[in-house]
């Protein structure tokens, strides 16, 4: 999680991490059910109780529609099965924390163009364009990193389920369709052959 | 088990009657044989012997007294050394002459009719020698044969009489004793699928073990189905939690690596621990489905926001293959009366099999409309197909179609849905779409 | 034309009955009032003048019947029927002892009616023998003869009475005679039997040059003429029909005991017409037949409260008892033992 830029707290028993939660504020909670110290739904229910409501994805082994209702009555905003991809749960998270909206969204600039990750909208040249799915991704990560070489491998690891088997020139596509979107700005995405692929502005 | 009781009171009626006829021919037998041995004893013990030969002298009583029970004819024969002096002389002799004093009994016949014949055997004096006189007194047995038979008769009455009360009291019986049976067996009936609490209601010492019976067994029942909820639970987890940490390390490993060689290795690692984590997963599903649609607690479900809540929890998926998630909202509301776990797994698995299905770029479609009584619950992809394979095949356990080898699935998906339908009272088709995709339709009937 | 026809008839019916070889006294025949369609042949030993206004009666309600009467002796009646087998519709006798013989022997035929259910037990036996009347047997005396002795209340003062006067009774005393007679058997018998009595009466008898009878009305007759004082043992229905009430012979029923006969009837076995005999008898048992009977023909009806009316009245009973004294040895030895008391040779 650390390699996508979230900063990251690892409580590994619920004392931990209600140490923690007593220590600092959080954006998000991953909460794995079964603890070596106790329930995390019994955990959960508490928090909710106490009124916190830093939004909580739970990650559990139970599969089955009947955990998943139980969990979301309990408090859960969603969860993830286990063993999960790590892009499910970055989507699941990025989903959440939309939903949660709210203060900790700010706009971000870049060069002359706005973005707004709230409704994945840039507003280029007072044009507002939608972003979608892998080319909002896209756009995120090297957002993230501005000047910042991505590799063909880094990207193809974050934007495509590890299972998936991906197209050589499957980047490339999405490359394209984020140019397409960038036109009019200052802001472009630079191939450097062989090495991988920037956002830079000109 | 009434029957049962009437007819072996039938049995017994009919018991009583015999034994009683029996009983009575023999009683009313042996009071005449006593009194015919009485009367043949009155005349032996009145021969003299002289010295001219044996007197013999015929009490009235003697005969009188054969009077006594009934009208039957009598006959007598005296024999002295052999000889027959009076009485009737064709009368038929015993076969073993008497020994000692008293009087031996036989039945023969005689002018037309059965006679009991009593015989006495007594030795005279006379002139010192001694003479033999066989005293013999018979009596028709008519008399008899009409008491046995009213005696016989009156306990046929009686007995049917008993009948008649044990049959009555058969019926009550079985009545009182099946009743609390019954009660008992509508309340247990009346129960919801997943009540398993013990009966607490009263009952009838007699029931007494039955109910514990019942109730141990209950006990026992819900035992055997919490702990294989406790399995089915405790499965998934050994089983992911391994596949988990494995996941995590490969996908750790692969962003560490830009060897195209290490990384081809690593992506069919994790799809391996993907298809194990999913057939598992399905296993799993599939278990808990079957104890459900056996199980089923049915709720009012008001279709069209669960509907769009399952389709919702999709969406983060769907976002990163890059598919669109698209509803159509029915026009008004619609519930119904089913399992909600049922539902819901049943709907999710068409979901998730359309988004794993399509191409990037694809769309999925989820709507829902009403057609007549049933609610129709469609999704429909622009993905790869069935391509050729009849959809029936598909909803065979396990199999899988021939298109579908790089994407991860058990192939119990389709099954679910199928018999979640089928639980439900619905129908579920599944076809090609025209210009490519496929069309999963889910009717469901509807409650209003 | 028909009378003569009738006589013709009448004649070889009285000469076939002398071929059959039984004793007839006395014949009768009753034509049909309108065309016969059959004939009903009674064997009986009571008069035919006792009998004649019953027939009447029955051929009022039974137009074609024919009816022959024939009057015999107990005996004769007994040998024509289990002898002979005479076939006779009916047979009517008051010796109760050689009609329970010709029952018992299977002689008889069952018959049932209503007529005959109505009848009190002791007055039937098997549905083969039935009683149509009942009389007291009693002693007839002189008053006049009797004048200034107490009339004798029971055997015992019988006895007395006549050892106490000798004379005063020898030869004047009249009874049955056993050995001729059937009836005067049964009562001799039945006296025995019932008490010590009467042997000692038939030694004083005995004593006494008692006159011996075979029939009551004899009996009635030397009364009245003043042959006898005494008669002992007659049958009372004569007697009642004969004596004049309030006249010179009194009616005693001796106190100690009084046996009642039982005038019987039955069907033979060899009858012809057995279902024209059964109609006679129910007519004989109807309350028709038996007021008929008592007021024409003085033989009283059966009746048991009558016989409850009187503590000495005993009843002689139709039971396999009669058969003791039919029995030839026991006939002969009661008749040696009678004949050494009363006749005394």
């Amino acid at each position: 999680m650390s390699l996508d830029g979230h900063g990251v707290d690892w409580a590994a028993s619920l004392a931990e991490a209600e140490d923690h939660l007593a220590a600092a504020t959080y954006d998000l909670i991953l909460l794995d059910i079964m603890l070596p110290d106790g329930d995390g739904r019994d955990f959960l229910a508490a928090h909710r109780r106490a009124k916190r409501d830093t939004p909580v994805i739970v990650m559990t082994a139970r599969s089955a529609v009947s955990d998943r209702v139980a969990l979301l009555d309990t408090g859960a905003d969603d969860y993830v099965t286990k063993p999960f991809d790590f892009n499910e749960l970055e989507a699941r998270v990025r989903a959440v924390l939309r939903r949660r909206g709210g203060a900790a969204q700010t706009l971000q600039t870049y060069a002359d163009l706005t973005f707004d990750p709230l409704t994945a909208t840039l507003t280029v040249a007072g044009e507002a364009r939608e972003l979608r799915n892998r080319e909002l991704r896209l756009f995120e990560i090297l957002l993230a990193g501005p000047d910042r070489i991505f590799s063909k491998t880094q990207l193809v690891d974050r934007l495509f389920s590890a299972a998936e088997s991906v197209t050589d020139n499957a980047i490339e596509v999405y490359v394209g369709r984020l140019r397409r979107k960038l036109e009019g700005s200052r802001a472009r995405i630079e191939t450097v052959r062989g090495v991988g692929y920037r956002l830079t502005q000109s | 088990m009434v029957i049962q009781l009437l007819l072996v009171a039938a049995i017994l009626s009919a018991l009583l009657y015999l034994s009683v006829r029996s009983v009575a021919f023999s009683a009313v037998e042996t009071t005449q044989d006593r009194i015919l041995g009485a009367a043949t004893l009155a005349i032996a013990e009145e021969l003299r012997g002289g010295a001219e030969g044996v007197s013999v002298d015929i009490p009235y009583a003697a005969f009188s007294m054969l009077g006594a029970i009934g009208e039957d004819r009598v006959f007598y024969r005296i024999l002295i050394a052999g000889e027959t002096v009076t009485g009737y002389d064709d009368l038929p002799l015993p076969e073993n002459p008497p020994e000692g004093l008293d009087p031996t009994f036989y039945s023969v016949a005689y002018q037309g009719e059965k006679v009991r014949v009593s015989a006495a055997y007594r030795s005279v004096l006379v002139a010192r020698k001694p003479t033999e006189v066989l005293v013999l007194v018979a009596q028709t047995r008519s008399v008899q044969a009409e008491i046995v038979a009213r005696l016989a008769n009156q306990a046929a009455a009686l007995g049917l009489g008993f009948f008649a009360v044990a049959a009555l009291l058969s019926i009550a019986t079985g009545r009182s004793v099946l009743q609390p049976v019954q009660r008992l067996a509508e309340a247990v009936g009346r129960r919801g699928p997943n009540d398993l609490r013990p009966v607490a209601r009263p009952v009838p010492e007699e029931l007494g073990p039955l109910v514990a019976a019942l109730n141990g067994f209950m006990m026992r029942l819900s035992g055997a189905l919490s702990r294989t909820e406790t399995f089915i639970a405790e499965a998934a987890h050994h089983i992911r939690t391994p596949l988990t940490s494995l996941r995590m390390q490969a996908e750790i490993a692969l962003r560490q690596t830009e060897d195209e060689e290490v990384r081809k290795t690593l992506r069919a690692m994790i799809r391996s621990v993907d298809d194990s984590a999913r057939s598992a997963g399905q296993l799993l599903d599939h278990a808990a489905v079957i104890y459900r649609t056996d199980q089923r607690s049915e709720e009012t479900i008001d279709l069209w926001p669960l509907v769009e809540g399952l389709v919702d929890s999709f969406r983060p998926l769907a976002e990163m293959r890059d598919v669109e998630l698209h509803t159509i909202a029915p026009p008004e509301g619609m519930t119904l009366v089913a399992d909600r776990v049922l539902l819901e797994s049943a709907i999710r698995n068409l979901v998730d099999n359309a988004i794993k299905y399509s191409f990037a770029d694809g769309l999925v479609e989820v709507g829902l409309h009403r057609e007549g009584q049933m609610a129709h619950i469609w999704v429909h992809d622009r993905g790869r197909g069935l391509s050729g394979v009849r959809a029936s095949e598909l909803m065979v356990r396990f199999q899988r179609g021939s298109n579908v080898e790089d994407v991860i699935g058990s192939g119990l998906g389709l099954t679910i849905v199928r018999e979640v339908a089928a639980a439900a009272g619905g129908n579920f088709k599944l076809g090609e779409r025209e210009g490519g995709g496929t069309c999963a339709d889910l009717y469901l009937p509807l409650s209003d | 034309m028909r009378g003569f026809v009738f006589a013709i008839v009448g004649l070889i019916a009285l000469a076939a009955s002398q071929a059959a070889g039984f004793e007839v006294e006395e014949e009768r025949d009753f034509p049909s009032l309108a065309d016969e369609s059959a004939v009903l042949s009674i064997l009986s030993t009571t008069d035919s003048t006792v009998f004649t206004p019953l027939i009447l009666a029955y051929q009022q309600a039974n137009p074609t019947v024919r009816v022959t009467y024939t009057v015999a002796s107990t005996t004769e009646v007994y040998s024509a029927l289990h002898e002979e087998k005479a076939a006779f519709d009916l047979a009517v006798s008051s010796a109760m002892d050689l009609q329970m013989k010709l029952a018992n022997d299977g002689d008889a035929l069952s018959h049932q009616s209503a007529m005959t259910s109505a009848l009190p037990a002791w007055a039937r036996w098997r549905d083969q023998l039935f009683g149509f009347s009942q009389e007291p047997v009693v002693l007839l005396v002189s008053q006049k003869a009797l004048a200034g002795l107490n009339l004798p209340e029971t055997r015992a003062d019988l006895i007395a009475l006549m050892r106490e006067n000798p004379d005063r009774f020898r030869g004047r005393i009249g009874t049955y005679d056993p050995t001729r007679s059937g009836a005067g058997y049964l009562f001799a018998t039945q006296d025995a039997r019932q008490s010590d009595t009467f042997w000692r009466l038939s030694e004083v008898m005995g004593n006494l040059d008692t006159k011996l009878y075979t029939g009551t009305s004899d009996m009635i007759a030397g009364l009245l003429v003043g042959d006898i004082d005494m008669a002992y043992n007659a049958l009372g229905s004569y007697a009642a029909a004969s004596l004049a009430p309030g006249g010179d012979v009194q009616i005693i029923e001796l106190q100690d005991f009084t046996h009642v006969l039982l005038r019987t009837a039955l069907i033979p076995a060899q009858a012809r017409d057995p279902d024209l005999g059964g109609g006679f008898l129910d007519f004989l048992l109807s309350n028709a037949g038996q007021t008929l009977l008592e007021q024409t023909a003085g033989l009283p009806r059966i009746n048991e409260a009558a016989l409850a009316a009187g503590s000495h009245l005993r009843p002689i009973r139709i039971d396999p008892g009669l058969l003791v004294f039919v029995d030839p040895l026991n006939r002969q030895r009661f008749l040696r033992e009678w004949t050494a008391a009363v006749i005394q040779p």
